[in-house]
C-alpha cells in the first residue's frame, strides 16, 4: 500500500513537473512574465505606482516578521523537540502595542493616498474634452467643441482571430485583442478631461498607463483627466463586465506632440465631410450590400452572429425575422432607436446615415430572407428629423 | 416514575430510511445534511471553475464561446458563495455549538429542518437554468443591472433562487442565535463560550442584517424586468449606481460571513495543537465585533471607479484599510498562541496554519485594494481575483476543510488515514498557491477580470495558473475519499478526547456522539 501511493506520488509529481517545464518552455518562447503594475506616462499613474509599491513593501516587511515569528515558533516551540507549553494567555501591554503600530502604519498610508486622491479629483483648466460613450462592444469618442466623433472597434484580425474555433493562433496576430480600428488620439503636454458615459450597460475605460480606470455609466456622466507626458501608443480595455463582448472591446491611446495632433484633428474634419457627402448622394445596391456586410459584421455579429441566427433566448434571430422581412420603416426604427428593456441598443448616435441604411439594406437580403428592396442614405436621414 | 401508560418519548425515536433525513430535526444529521450538500456544491462549483481555467489555459477560444464563459463565471461564484461555503459553515455549526454549549440540540429544530432543505429547491432552480434557452444567468453574481435584466428566462430563476438562499440563511442565523443565547449548560457563561460559538453568534447577527438587504435589491431587479418600475433604470429616472450600493451593502458584510466562523474554527484548532491556551481571548471576542462593525461601512471600496465624490472615497477608504488594526490583531493572538506551545502538525493543524499565512496574504493584496488611488489600477482585474480567492479559498475553505478533519473523529468516531490526510494538504497547498499566486501578476500587468480570452502576453501566467487549478480540482478527491472511508466506519477508532490538546464540553462525549449531545446539563469546568 505505501509502495504503491508512493509510487502514484512519483509519477504525479514527474507529471506536473512536465507539464510546468512544457508551459514555461514556451512561455519563454513568447517571455513575458510581467510582473508589476505600469509606472505609466502621467502624473496620476506615477502617483498610483508609488503609493503601490510604498504598500507592497510595508506588506512583504509585515510578512517577513509575522511569518518569521510562526516559522520560529514552528521550529523551537515543537513537542518532537521538547517543548514544555507556556501558560499564558495575554499581556496586555504586548496588545495595545500591535493594535497601535498598525494604526499608525496605516495613517502613514493614508496622508499619501489622500493626497493622490484630491489630485486626481481636479478636472478644471483643461486643455481639451472628450466625450467616451461606451456601448456594447465598442468605444466612441466625440472630441467636443472640435466637430470630430468616431466609433472605435476591435481590428479585424483579433476579430477573426478570437471567433470561436478560428484556427488561428493568436500570437500571429499582433496586439491581439488590445487593437482598435480607429484609435483616440490626444496631444502630448495638454491637460485632458474625459467625460464618460454609456448607452445600454455599464463600461470601465482603463488604460493602465494613464493610470486609472473610470465606470462608463448610462444615465451618468463620470470625469476623469490626463496629461500624457510622453508621445506613444497606450493599449487598455473594458473592465466592467458587460456582455458577451466584455473581453473584445479594447481601448487604444495615441499621444501625439502638438503638430501632429493638429494634424490629425485636419484629417479626421475632411474624412467627415467625405462621409457626410456619402450620406447626401444615391448608392447602388451593390454599394450598399458590400457596405451592409462590413457594418454587421463590425456592429451587429457579436450579438446576432454572422449567420444570423442569434443566441436563442437572448439575442433574436434576423434571419426569418419578422421586423426585417416586414415594412421597412418598422426595420429602419428598431435599428435607429433599439428596444427599451432588451439588449438591443439604439444606433441612430453610433452609425451614420449610410452605415445604417446600408446594414439595414444586407439584413433584408441575407441568409435568405431576400426581401428584395433597399435603403438609401436619404431615408435615414428623412429618418433623422 | 411508573413504567406503564406513558406516551413513548419523541427523543428516543430513530426514523431509518429516507423519511430519517427529510423529517429530521436532529442537529447532528441536520449538521450532516449541511455538509454533504456543501460538498456537492463544492464539486460542481468546481468544475464550473475548471471550465473557466480550461478555457483560459492559452489564447484563443478553445472549449466554450464567450456566452457560455460567462455563464460559467456567474454560476461558479453563485454555487460556491450561497451554495458551498455558506451552507458549510451552519453544517459545522449545527454539529458543534449545541455539543460545544453544551445543549441538548438546536432550539428550534423544525425551523432548522426547514432551512435546510429549502436549499435543494434554490439550487435546483438555479442549476436548472443551465438547460435553458438562453442559458444561466451570465451577467456576474453581482447581478448589475443594466446589464443582468438582459438576462433571458433564467432571470425570474436567479431571482427567486436568492430569494430562498436568504430566507434559508436568515432562519439559520436566528436559530444560532436563539441556541446559544438559551440553551447554554449551567455554567457556561458568555466568557466561557468557545471561540467557534462567538464568532458564530456574531456572523447570525450579520446574516440577519445583510440577507434581507440582497432579498429587496433582487426583487427590485424583479420589478424592474417584469412590472416597468424604474429603480435602477436611468431613463425611467432610476439609478443604476443604487443598486450597487444597496447590493454591496448586503455584500461586505457578506464576505465576513464567509470569514468570521473561519476564524472560529482556526481559533478551536490552534490552540489544541499548540497545548496552550488561545492568546487574547477577550481581545479575540472584541475584534471580531469590530470587524463586523465596519463591514457595514466600508461597502464602497467595491465600486471605487463609479465616481463618487471625493468625501465619500476618502472616507470609505479610511474604514477600509481601518479593518487591517482588527484582523493583525487576530493574527498576532494566534501566533502569539502558537509562541512557547508544544506544537504538534497533525492534518487540521497543517490546515489551520496554512490559512493563517495564506489568508494573511489576501489580507494584505486587500489592504492594497483599500488605498484608492492604486485601486483604480487594480479595480475589476485578476489582482482582485487573486485576493478575493486568496481570502476564500486559502481562507474560509481551508478553514472548513481543516474543521472536517479536526471535528471528523468526533463525528464518526473513526480516525481519518493521517497520510492520506497529509498528501491531501500538501497537493492543496502547493496547487493553490500555483492557481491563485499568478494571478497577481496578471492583474498587475494589466489583465481584466471576467474576459474569455486575453492578449497573448498574459499566456503564460494563465498557463501555470490553470496547471494549478486542474491539480487543485483534483486534490479534493482525496479529502472526498477520507471523509467516505471516515463515515463509512473504516480506520482505527476515535476516542472521546481525540486530540492530546483538546478542551471544551464537545470533547468529553464519546466519539460518536449520542444522538441527542447532552439530555442533563453537563458540569462546566
Amino acid at each position: 500500500m505505501e509502495t504503491k501511493l508512493s509510487r502514484q506520488a512519483r509519477t504525479l509529481a514527474m507529471a506536473l513537473a512536465m507539464a510546468l517545464a512544457a508551459a514555461l518552455a514556451s512561455g519563454m518562447a513568447r517571455a513575458d512574465f510581467a510582473l508589476n503594475l505600469t509606472e505609466g506616462v502621467t502624473s496620476i499613474s506615477r502617483e498610483a505606482y508609488r503609493l503601490h509599491m510604498l504598500a507592497l513593501w510595508l506588506c512583504v516587511v509585515i510578512a517577513i516578521v509575522v511569518f518569521g515569528a510562526m516559522a520560529w515558533s514552528m521550529y523551537h516551540h515543537r513537542k518532537s523537540r521538547g517543548a514544555v507549553p507556556a501558560t499564558f494567555h495575554d499581556n496586555t501591554r504586548v496588545e495595545i502595542i500591535w493594535t497601535i503600530v498598525p494604526f499608525l502604519i496605516l495613517v502613514a498610508l493614508a496622508i499619501p493616498a489622500t493626497q493622490a486622491l484630491i489630485a486626481m479629483d481636479d478636472t478644471s483648466n483643461a486643455d481639451l474634452t472628450i466625450k467616451i460613450t461606451g456601448q456594447q462592444w465598442r468605444w466612441r469618442y466625440d472630441y467636443v467643441n472640435e466637430d470630430i466623433g468616431f466609433v472605435s472597434n476591435l481590428d479585424d484580425k483579433s476579430a477573426a482571430a478570437a471567433k470561436f474555433g478560428s484556427g488561428i493562433d493568436p500570437s500571429t496576430v499582433e496586439h491581439y485583442l488590445l487593437n482598435v480600428d480607429k484609435p483616440v488620439v490626444v496631444p502630448v503636454g495638454k491637460k485632458v478631461r474625459f467625460l464618460l458615459n454609456a448607452s445600454d450597460v455599464i463600461h470601465s475605460w482603463w488604460i493602465p498607463d494613464l493610470g486609472f480606470k473610470k465606470d462608463a455609466i448610462p444615465g451618468f456622466v463620470n470625469e476623469i483627466w490626463a496629461r500624457v507626458d510622453k508621445p506613444g501608443t497606450y493599449r487598455g480595455q473594458c473592465t466592467e463586465l458587460c456582455g458577451v463582448g466584455h473581453g473584445f472591446m479594447p481601448i487604444v491611446l495615441i499621444a501625439m506632440n502638438e503638430p501632429d495632433y493638429l494634424a490629425w484633428v485636419a484629417q479626421q474634419r475632411a474624412a467627415a465631410a467625405k462621409t457626410k457627402e456619402g450620406s447626401d448622394r444615391v448608392w447602388t445596391r451593390e454599394e450598399l450590400l458590400a457596405k451592409g456586410e462590413e457594418v454587421y459584421t463590425k456592429t451587429c455579429a457579436a450579438c446576432h452572429l454572422p449567420t444570423g441566427e442569434g443566441i436563442p433566448g437572448v439575442f433574436k434571430a434576423l434571419k426569418g425575422s419578422t421586423v426585417v422581412k416586414g415594412p421597412v420603416a418598422a426595420h429602419i426604427d428598431r435599428v435607429m432607436n433599439g428596444k427599451a428593456g432588451t439588449a438591443m441598443p439604439p444606433f441612430a448616435a453610433q452609425l451614420g446615415d449610410a452605415e445604417i441604411a446600408a446594414v439595414i439594406t444586407h439584413e433584408r437580403n441575407a441568409w435568405g430572407n431576400a426581401v428584395g428592396d433597399m435603403v438609401q442614405p436619404a431615408q435615414i436621414k428623412a429618418a433623422r428629423k | 416514575m411508573t413504567d406503564i401508560a406513558l406516551p413513548q418519548h419523541h427523543e428516543h425515536e430513530h426514523p431509518s430510511g429516507i423519511t430519517r433525513w427529510l423529517f429530521t430535526t436532529n442537529h447532528k444529521d441536520i449538521g450532516t445534511l449541511y455538509l454533504l450538500f456543501s460538498v456537492s456544491m463544492l464539486f460542481i462549483g468546481g468544475s464550473f471553475a475548471m471550465v473557466v481555467r480550461a478555457e483560459l489555459f492559452q489564447p484563443g477560444l478553445q472549449f466554450v464561446n464567450p456566452h457560455f464563459f460567462n455563464q460559467m463565471t456567474t454560476m461558479h461564484a453563485l454555487v460556491m458563495i450561497f451554495g458551498a461555503v455558506m451552507p458549510a459553515f451552519v453544517g459545522l455549526a449545527n454539529w458543534m455549538i449545541p455539543m460545544m454549549i453544551g445543549a441538548p440540540d438546536m432550539a428550534l429544530p423544525r425551523l432548522n429542518n426547514w432551512s435546510f432543505w429549502l436549499l435543494p429547491f434554490a439550487f435546483t432552480l438555479l442549476l436548472s437554468t443551465l438547460f435553458m434557452p438562453g442559458g444561466a444567468p451570465s451577467g456576474g453574481w453581482t447581478m448589475y443591472p443594466p446589464l443582468v435584466l438582459q438576462t433571458g428566462m433564467a432571470f425570474p430563476f436567479l431571482i427567486f433562487a436568492v430569494h430562498l438562499m436568504g430566507i434559508s440563511s436568515v432562519m439559520g442565523a436566528i436559530n444560532v442565535i436563539t441556541t446559544v443565547f438559551n440553551m447554554r449548560a449551567p455554567g457556561m457563561t458568555y466568557t466561557k463560550l468557545p471561540l467557534f460559538v462567538w464568532t458564530w453568534v456574531i456572523t447570525a447577527f450579520l446574516l440577519i442584517a445583510a440577507m434581507p438587504v440582497l432579498a429587496g435589491a433582487v426583487t427590485m431587479l424583479l420589478t424592474d424586468k417584469f412590472f416597468g418600475t424604474s429603480f435602477f433604470n436611468a431613463a425611467g429616472g432610476g439609478d443604476p449606481v443604487m443598486f450597487q450600493h444597496v447590493f454591496w451593502f448586503f455584500g461586505h458584510p457578506e464576505v465576513y460571513i464567509m470569514i468570521l466562523p473561519a476564524f472560529g474554527i482556526v481559533s478551536q484548532i490552534v490552540p489544541t495543537f499548540a497545548r496552550k491556551p488561545l492568546f487574547g481571548y477577550i481581545s479575540m471576542i472584541y475584534a471580531v465585533a469590530s470587524i463586523a462593525f465596519l463591514s457595514f461601512i466600508v461597502w464602497a471600496h467595491h465600486m471605487f471607479t463609479v465616481g463618487m465624490p471625493l468625501a465619500g472615497e476618502l472616507f470609505f477608504m479610511y474604514s477600509t484599510v481601518l479593518i487591517a488594526v482588527p484582523t493583525g490583531v487576530k493574527v498576532f493572538n494566534w501566533v502569539a498562541t502558537m509562541w512557547r506551545g508544544s506544537m504538534t502538525f497533525e492534518t487540521p493543524m497543517l490546515w489551520a496554519l496554512c490559512f493563517i499565512i495564506l489568508f494573511s496574504i489576501g489580507g494584505f493584496s486587500g489592504l492594497m485594494l483599500g488605498l484608492a488611488p492604486a485601486d483604480f489600477q487594480y479595480q475589476d482585474t485578476y489582482f482582485v481575483v487573486a485576493h478575493f480567492h486568496y481570502v476564500l479559498v486559502t481562507g474560509a475553505v481551508f478553514a472548513i476543510i481543516g474543521g472536517v478533519y479536526f471535528w471528523l473523529p468526533k463525528w464518526t468516531g473513526r480516525m481519518y488515514n493521517e497520510r492520506l490526510g497529509k498528501l491531501h494538504f500538501w497537493l492543496s497547498t502547493l496547487s493553490v498557491n500555483l492557481l491563485f499566486f499568478p494571478q497577481h501578476f496578471l492583474g498587475l500587468a494589466g489583465m481584466p477580470r471576467r474576459i474569455p480570452d486575453y492578449a497573448v502576453q498574459y499566456a503564460e501566467w494563465n498557463m501555470l495558473s490553470s496547471i494549478g487549478a486542474f491539480v487543485f480540482g483534483a486534490s479534493q478527491l482525496i479529502f472526498l475519499y477520507t471523509v467516505i472511508r471516515a463515515m463509512s466506519g473504516h480506520g482505527e477508532k476515535a476516542s472521546g478526547q481525540v486530540w492530546e490538546g483538546a478542551h471544551g464540553l464537545e470533547w468529553t462525549l464519546p466519539s460518536p456522539p449520542p444522538y441527542h449531545s447532552f439530555t442533563e446539563a453537563p458540569k462546566v469546568p
